[in-house]
């Protein structure tokens, strides 16, 4: 089943206040996916450098010595705090180096996501314990895409938990399943795409990170992936800038939008959007199938 | 009047509670609290009741319907009323895809719009839509009445065979073997009369109706090699 839930601003109105919004969007959506739950929230850029969001199995792993270690092998600069299982750590200078330097040296370390403002939270575990272990509430930000797992293809564990990310910055929320993704992941990770799992989500986030990589804008590496991807699905997906929701061509897999001056919202079920303010005056609609809907900032 | 509250009770006290009443009626007012979306809401009812949910309700609500008079006051999930058999079912807000899917009797009314494949499939119901349907609206529906006072979505009526349907607004595309037909006097009282047990303010004159062109489903002794 799972549940699938979306929040984008149009503009700095409730920036301070998205997690506060997200929560109970998140905790709507129970009883669709109740075996895992995370979120990717986009906020708190960094102007130079990257930004990783880090997990260890380890509730006590000592993330100052990592910190510390990549200084010092890196000869960089470091900024980082601690949130549960994860760390968001700051670092000045290029991606490809701290992943390099983290598989090879800290293998343990998981890497969730790196980009300049994207951070990705998942954990095992209803929805409700998720929002509170990471505390959602607080957070700032412009938009936030999130997912309640009800698992069906392979186990229940964090690493099948969405969102996938295979970019920098970008990331996938999948209510559906995908048919052809064994050929796809084999073709992707011949261009150069790397996998973390066997999972089908992961393979969609994979094949817009090829495509946004060969030049495409988020419409066009949809229009894409609406061409090559079978199976039934809806998808969100989040970017540095853009926010997007599409449906495959028989759009059995639930979404509805609604829209106003200040934001769009997406989830699997109306229900999850009943809490956001101004809903009652909202442009609320089911998207039709086959039709991509992106906004990005800057172009509305 | 009875109330259930979700909050404190679970959907199956909900419907056992319900279902008890069909074998001998004791009260004949239900009001539900806090229904948060939840699915299968007052399914399978089999009695004179009337029944307010006061929220937005999930998947299937009011399914399998007989004979009571259910009013959503909010907004429905997928299949609201699927396989009604009579009685009613109102929703306040908009419904998701395939509301009165498969309904063989009563009334569906939705007064906001309804998603993809509203009525699909239906098989004698009627069906009153205030706002818009989605795409593959009536899709192999056999009989009953679609009502759209808004616009309809692509491929409407695909596949159709008996039920009546009439659109006020645009319809953005026929499915196959649907045909826009002509309004004669019968059908202008049909769709005056269903206006009105739906306690819909239109003007029957507005509409136009759409049905099947019967190419689909008749066997043509051409094809017989085929079989």
């Amino acid at each position: 089943m799972c549940g699938i839930v979306g929040l984008y601003l149009k503009n700095d109105k409730y920036q301070s206040r998205l997690g506060e919004l997200f929560s109970p969007m998140m905790i709507a959506m129970t009883e669709r996916g109740p075996d895992s739950a995370g979120f990717a929230i986009y906020g708190d850029a960094v102007d130079s450098g990257i930004k990783f969001t880090l997990r260890h199995e380890d509730e006590n792993y000592d993330w100052e010595k990592l910190a510390k270690d990549i200084e010092e092998a890196l000869v960089t600069k470091v900024d980082w705090f601690k949130n549960s299982k994860v760390a968001i750590f700051k670092v000045k200078t290029d991606a490809d180096f701290v992943e390099n330097y983290l598989h090879e040296n800290h293998p343990d370390v998981l890497i969730m996501s790196a980009g300049t403002s994207i951070e990705i939270l998942k954990e095992v575990g209803l929805p409700e314990r998720i929002v509170n272990m990471f505390n959602l509430d607080k957070m700032q930000g412009t938009h936030i895409i999130g997912h309640t797992r009800m698992a069906t293809e392979s186990a229940v564990t964090m690493a099948g938990s969405h969102p996938f990310s295979t970019g920098m910055d970008l990331c996938l929320v999948h209510n559906g399943s995908l048919s052809n993704h064994n050929r796809m992941r084999q073709e992707l990770k011949r261009n150069g795409i790397h996998f973390d799992t066997e999972n089908d989500t992961e393979v969609a986030a994979g094949f817009l990170t090829y495509r946004l990589q060969q030049g495409d804008s988020l419409h066009q590496a949809l229009e894409h992936a609406l061409k090559e991807l079978d199976g039934f699905y809806t998808f969100t997906i989040g970017t540095k800038d853009g926010f997007a929701v599409v449906r495959d061509p028989i759009a059995c897999k639930p979404a509805v939008i609604a829209e106003t001056d200040d934001y769009v919202a997406m989830a699997s079920e109306y229900q999850a959007l009943t809490t956001l303010p101004g809903i009652e005056n909202a442009k609320v609609w089911e998207p039709e199938p086959s039709t991509i809907y992106a906004w990005e900032r800057g172009s509305n | 009047m009875k109330t259930i509250d979700l909050a404190k009770q679970t959907v199956r006290d909900l419907n056992q509670a319900l279902h008890d009443q069909a074998a001998a009626c004791t009260e004949t007012e239900w009001e539900v609290l806090n229904p948060k979306g939840q699915h299968n809401l007052a399914v399978g009812l089999d009695q004179k009741l009337k029944v307010d949910i006061k929220g937005h309700a999930g998947y299937y609500c009011g399914g399998m319907n007989k004979e009571a008079d259910i009013v959503v006051h909010g907004s429905a999930g997928q299949g609201v009323a699927e396989n009604m058999m009579s009685g009613s079912v109102r929703v306040k807000g908009n419904a998701s895809s395939s509301a009165g899917a498969t309904s063989i009797g009563g009334l569906l009314v939705i007064e906001g719009d309804a998603g993809s494949r509203c009525g699909i499939s239906m098989k004698g119901s009627d069906i009153v839509v205030t706002g818009n349907v989605g795409h593959m609206s009536c899709f192999m529906g056999q009989a009953g009445t679609l009502v759209v006072c808004g616009d309809a979505g692509d491929a409407l009526g695909d596949s159709l065979y008996e039920v009546h349907i009439y659109v006020k607004g645009e319809v953005k595309s026929l499915g196959a073997d649907c045909i826009a037909k002509e309004m004669r006097d019968e059908h202008i009282q049909e769709l005056s009369h269903l206006l009105k047990r739906a306690g819909v303010d239109e003007d029957p004159h507005a509409f136009k109706r759409y049905g099947s062109a019967r190419q689909l489903y008749n066997f043509k002794v051409d094809n017989a090699s085929a079989y």
